[in-house]
C-alpha cells in the first residue's frame, strides 16, 4: 500500500469515525493574514472584515453555503408594489445581552449604516425609507424599482438600538475620531458566537451563542482568532498543528501543505476577476513615448494587446493551475449566461499584424502599474504580460508597487494616473449590474458616481443605457439578456482585457471539515471537528 | 557637570526634532491613508469626506504644525485602522517586546560572554574553532532566515516549541508577562534566540579580543609570577577588566535590540510595538508610525544620554575634559 493510499485510508477512516462519534465541543484555532481592527460592523467594507462579524452580527438576509440569498432575521418578504417591500422579521431572537430584536433595531440599524463613518453607505439605498408597520413588521419603500434591493444585505448587520443607545455609540467610528469607540471594542449581534475578548491585531476570542435561534452546524465551544502576517509562520503553524485552519496559504506552499500528514488545502475558484485596463479617454497617454495621440484609442491596438496575452501560460506557469480564465468581467458563479462566451484564441501572429495595420509595425513604449500585495501572485503576473507583449514589439515598463502607493496612484482621488494597469473586482452586489456600472461605465459626468472604478475610461453609450434598464428591470430573464447584450458590446470593443479568477486556498487541518464559500469567506458556524 | 548634562539635553531634544521632520516628510511617500480606511467600491465623494475630516487636504506646512504641536504634548491621537488611541495601543504592546527585548540581551550575554572566554582561553581547541564558525554565521545570515528556520526545525519537524505569539501571558496591573506560564516561556526561546543571536556573536567577539588583549598585559603576567592560580587570575581579573567594555556595548545595543525587534515580531507574530508599527506601515497608519519613531528615537537618546553621564561617574580623566569645553 502506497503512502498515498494509506492516508487516504487514514482519512477515510477518520472521517467514518467521526460519524459516528458523538459531536464534544471543540476549540477551534483560525489564523488569517488579515486583522480583525474593529468589531464595529459599518467601519470597513472588507471581505476578511465582513466574515468575522458575521459570526458575531446577523443581518436580515444571509448567503447559504452556494451564496444564494436565504431569510435570517426577516423570516420573509414580498413586495406588494415595486417599490414597496414588506419584511417579517423572526420573532423570539435575543441580542447576546437578552435584548429581544425588533422593529426599532432594524430602524435603528438603517439609520447608523447610512450615517457619517459608515463604510457601507451603498449597502442601503439613500432614498429606501423604512416604516415600521408592527413590532415584527417592517416595510421599505423605494424612489424607483429595485430588484436587488437586498443583494447586499447580507453584509448588513443588525445592531441592538438600546445597546448602542446605552453606551453611546449611536454612530460608526469615524477614521478621524479622537476618542474610542465602545462599539469597535465591544460586540452584541445575535449570531452564532459572542465575543469573549478582542485585542486589535493581536487575538480575538470567540464564544458559541447557547441561544442562538437556528440550530448549530458546528460543534464548537469557542474560535481562538490570531492574525498571522507572515506567510512562511501562518503555513508552519498549521503544519505544526498550532491551529486548525488559515487563510490564505500561498500557492508556493500549496503542494507541501498537500503532502503534509496532518493537513490539506481546500481550493476552489474565487469570484474575483483579475483583468488589465488600458487609458482611452486621454488625448495622449502619460507614461508612453507616443506622443501628440493615445494608441489604446485605436480598437486594433487594444484587440492586439488582448490577443497578445496568454492566459493559460499564466494560469500554469504562475498561478500553478490555480487560477479559471475568463472571457467576462464577472465570475460564472455570478451570471448565468456567461457560458455564452468563450475567451479570443491567443494569437501574436495576428496582434503583430493588427499593431502593424495600427500604424506602429515597430511597436511602442508603456507604462504598466500594477499592486505587489494585493492579488495572489500580482506581480508575477504582470511581469507575464510584460513578456508576452515585448514579443509583438510593446516594450511594458512595469511599475509594481504596495497597494497603498498603487492605489493613491491609480483610483480617482489620485486622478486616473496610469496608462496601463491591472485591477481586481468582485461586484459587492454579486450582480452584473455593479461591473457594468462601476467598471464599464462612462466616467464624462463628473457629478455622477458611475465608472468610479473605470480607471482607463472605457466608455460606450449604447453600455450605459442597457446598465440603467438592467437596473429596473425586475424580470430576471429579460434581465440576463439585457446583461448578455451590454457585455457582448464591450467585448467587441476589446474595451477590457479580462484574465482570469484567482482560485481560493484555505489550509486546514484534517481534523476540520468545513465550507468554502466562493466568496472567500471564512464561515465557521459551517465548520466541525473532531478530537 | 551641570552644563555638561543641559547641553547633552539640549541636542537630545534636536534629534528627536530632526526624527519628526524625517518622519513626517516619509509618511508623504507612504501612500494614501484613506485608501486603506475605506473598501476599494467606496464612491469618490465619500472618500474626500474622509480625507477632509483627517485634514490630509490642508497644506504641508499646517499638517506639520499639528502634527508637531500634537507630539510635542505627547498627544498621538487615535489610529486610523484600529481607531484607538495610539498611546493605549503601544502601551498594550510594549510589555511584549521589552520582555523579547530583555530576554534576548540577557541570553546573547551569557552565552556570548561563555563562548567568549571559552574561545580565549583555548584558543586551539575545537570546540573554540566551532564558536567562531558559528558566530560568523550569526552576523551573516539574516534575521528573518534565521527565524524561518528555527521555525522548521523546532515547530514544523520536531514540534517542540510554538512558532507564534506569546503563548498564555498574566496580567500584572498594566504589565502583560509570559513569564510566568509554561506556554509563554516556551514562546519565548524561538524568538528571543533569533533577536539575540546577533548580540551574542558581537559580545562573544568582543570578550574573545578583549580576553587576549588584557590576558598580555603586565598586571596578569605580575600576578601570574605572584604564583596566583589560574582560576583566580581568569575569572578575578582578566574577566573582570573584560567585562567593562562589553557592558557598554550591550547597554547601546539595546536600543537597535528593541528597534530590530521588528524584524523577529514579524516573523514570529509577537504581538509587541514592531509588529504594530509593521502593520502600521503597510496601512498607512500615521498616527502609530510617528508616535512610534519618536518612541524609538527617545529610548536611543535616553541610552545615549545615560552612558555618557555614567561614563564621566566611572571614569574621572573624562570629567576634567568635560569641565574645559574645547
Amino acid at each position: 500500500m502506497s503512502v498515498r493510499q494509506s492516508l487516504f485510508a487514514a482519512a477515510t477512516a477518520s472521517i467514518l469515525a467521526f460519524a459516528s462519534a458523538p459531536a464534544s465541543a471543540q476549540t477551534l484555532r483560525y489564523a488569517n493574514q488579515g486583522d480583525l481592527k474593529s468589531l464595529d460592523p459599518y467601519t470597513l467594507k472588507e471581505t476578511t472584515t465582513i466574515a468575522h462579524h458575521g459570526h458575531v452580527y446577523e443581518g436580515l438576509v444571509t448567503r447559504d453555503k452556494d451564496l444564494k440569498i436565504i431569510p435570517a432575521l426577516a423570516e420573509s418578504w414580498e413586495t406588494p408594489e415595486p417599490t414597496r417591500w414588506r419584511f417579517h422579521l423572526r420573532k423570539g431572537v435575543k441580542f447576546h445581552n437578552g435584548d429581544p430584536f425588533t422593529a426599532d433595531d432594524v430602524l435603528f440599524s438603517a439609520e447608523r449604516v447610512r450615517a457619517k463613518g459608515s463604510n457601507f453607505l451603498t449597502n442601503v439605498p439613500p432614498d429606501a425609507k423604512f416604516i415600521k408597520i408592527d413590532d415584527y413588521t417592517v416595510d421599505v419603500t423605494l424612489d424607483s424599482p429595485n430588484p436587488i434591493l437586498i443583494s447586499q444585505w447580507d453584509g448588513w448587520y443588525i445592531m441592538d438600538k438600546k445597546w448602542c443607545t446605552d453606551n453611546n455609540t449611536v454612530a460608526p467610528t469615524p477614521a478621524s475620531a479622537t476618542t474610542p469607540s465602545f462599539a469597535s471594542l465591544n460586540a452584541n449581534g445575535t449570531g452564532a458566537f459572542m465575543i469573549e475578548s478582542h485585542q486589535p491585531g493581536v487575538k480575538t476570542v470567540f464564544k458559541a451563542n447557547p441561544n442562538w435561534w437556528r440550530k448549530p452546524e458546528h460543534n464548537l465551544k469557542e474560535i481562538i482568532f490570531t492574525p498571522i502576517g507572515s506567510d512562511a509562520t501562518r503555513v508552519a503553524a498549521l503544519l505544526s498543528g498550532e491551529v486548525d485552519v488559515i487563510e490564505p496559504v500561498p500557492i508556493q506552499d500549496i503542494g507541501r501543505v498537500d503532502s503534509s500528514p496532518n493537513a490539506q488545502v481546500l481550493k476552489g475558484p474565487e469570484l474575483r476577476t483579475i483583468f488589465i485596463g488600458m487609458d482611452q479617454t486621454r488625448d495622449e497617454l502619460l507614461y508612453s513615448n507616443v506622443k501628440g495621440k493615445n494608441p489604446f484609442k485605436d480598437v486594433r491596438v487594444r484587440e492586439a494587446f488582448y490577443k497578445a496575452v496568454d492566459v493559460e501560460l499564466i494560469k500554469t506557469r504562475v498561478m500553478r493551475g490555480l487560477s479559471t480564465p475568463s472571457a467576462l468581467m464577472i465570475a460564472p458563479q455570478l451570471f448565468k449566461l456567461s457560458g455564452d462566451f468563450t475567451r479570443p484564441k491567443f494569437d501574436p501572429d495576428g496582434a503583430k499584424k493588427l499593431l502593424t495595420e495600427a500604424g506602429y509595425p515597430d511597436g511602442f513604449e508603456v507604462t504598466m502599474d500594477c499592486p505587489n500585495d494585493r492579488y495572489v501572485n500580482d506581480a508575477a503576473i504582470c511581469q507575464a504580460v510584460v513578456g508576452m507583449l515585448a514579443r509583438i514589439g510593446v516594450k511594458v515598463n512595469l511599475l509594481a508597487q504596495p497597494k497603498a502607493q498603487y492605489f493613491a496612484k491609480v483610483l480617482k482621488p489620485g486622478g486616473f494616473q496610469t496608462s496601463f494597469y491591472m485591477l481586481g473586482w468582485t461586484p459587492a452586489t454579486s450582480d452584473s449590474q455593479n461591473v457594468l456600472y462601476d467598471i464599464m461605465g462612462c466616467r464624462d459626468d463628473p457629478k455622477s458616481s458611475r465608472g468610479e472604478a473605470n480607471l482607463g475610461g472605457y466608455c460606450n453609450k449604447k453600455v450605459d443605457e442597457l446598465t440603467d434598464r438592467i437596473l429596473l428591470e425586475t424580470d430576471t430573464g429579460k434581465r440576463d439578456l439585457l446583461i448578455k447584450e451590454a457585455f457582448e458590446i464591450a467585448a467587441k470593443d476589446w474595451g477590457y482585457i479580462p484574465l482570469h479568477q484567482q482560485a481560493l486556498a484555505w489550509g486546514v487541518s484534517k481534523k476540520v471539515k468545513m465550507t468554502q464559500r466562493a466568496d472567500n469567506q471564512v464561515l465557521l458556524y459551517w465548520a466541525t471537528k473532531q478530537d | 557637570m551641570l552644563a555638561f548634562t543641559l547641553r547633552r539635553a539640549i541636542q537630545a531634544i534636536g534629534v528627536l526634532i530632526a526624527v519628526g521632520i524625517i518622519s513626517f516628510s516619509m509618511f508623504r511617500f507612504a501612500g494614501d491613508p484613506v485608501n486603506q480606511i475605506v473598501s476599494i467600491d467606496t464612491s469618490a465623494a465619500e472618500r474626500e469626506a474622509v480625507r477632509k475630516s483627517l485634514g490630509l487636504d490642508d497644506p504641508v506646512v499646517v499638517q506639520f504644525a499639528r502634527y508637531f504641536g500634537n507630539a510635542a504634548q505627547f498627544k498621538f491621537g487615535v489610529s486610523y485602522q484600529f481607531r484607538q488611541p495610539v498611546s493605549n495601543l503601544l502601551a498594550d504592546r510594549m510589555p511584549a517586546t521589552l520582555e523579547l527585548a530583555i530576554c534576548a540581551t540577557i541570553f546573547a550575554m551569557v552565552f556570548g560572554i561563555l563562548m567568549g572566554v571559552y574561545s580565549a582561553l583555548r584558543r586551539e581547541s575545537a570546540l573554540a574553532k566551532l564558536f567562531q564558525a558559528v558566530s560568523l554565521i550569526g552576523i551573516s545570515l539574516p534575521t528573518f532566515l534565521i527565524g524561518i528556520l528555527l521555525i522548521y526545525l523546532f515547530s514544523v519537524t520536531l514540534g517542540w516549541l510554538p512558532s507564534f505569539g506569546r503563548g498564555d501571558v498574566v496580567r500584572l496591573g498594566w504589565w502583560t508577562t509570559g513569564l510566568l506560564t509554561l506556554s509563554g516561556l516556551k514562546a519565548l526561546i524561538l524568538p528571543s534566540i533569533t533577536l539575540g543571536l546577533f548580540q551574542l556573536t558581537l559580545i562573544m567577539r568582543l570578550v574573545r579580543a578583549e580576553m587576549l588583549e588584557v590576558l598580555r598585559t603586565d598586571y596578569i603576567r605580575f600576578a601570574r609570577a605572584r604564583g596566583l592560580t589560574t582560576r583566580a587570575i581568569h575569572f578575578g581579573h582578566a574577566l573582570k577588566n573584560t567585562l567593562v567594555p562589553v557592558i557598554t556595548v550591550a547597554g547601546l545595543q539595546f536600543g537597535s535590540v528593541i528597534a530590530f525587534a521588528i524584524i523577529t515580531e514579524t516573523v514570529f507574530q509577537w504581538p509587541g510595538m514592531g509588529l504594530l508599527f509593521v502593520q502600521a506601515v503597510q496601512n498607512v497608519d500615521i498616527p502609530i508610525m510617528a508616535a512610534y519613531l519618536l518612541m524609538v528615537s527617545l529610548i536611543f537618546v535616553t541610552i545615549n544620554l545615560v552612558v555618557d553621564l555614567l561614563y564621566t561617574i566611572v571614569d574621572p580623566r573624562l570629567r576634567s575634559t568635560i569641565s574645559r569645553p574645547a
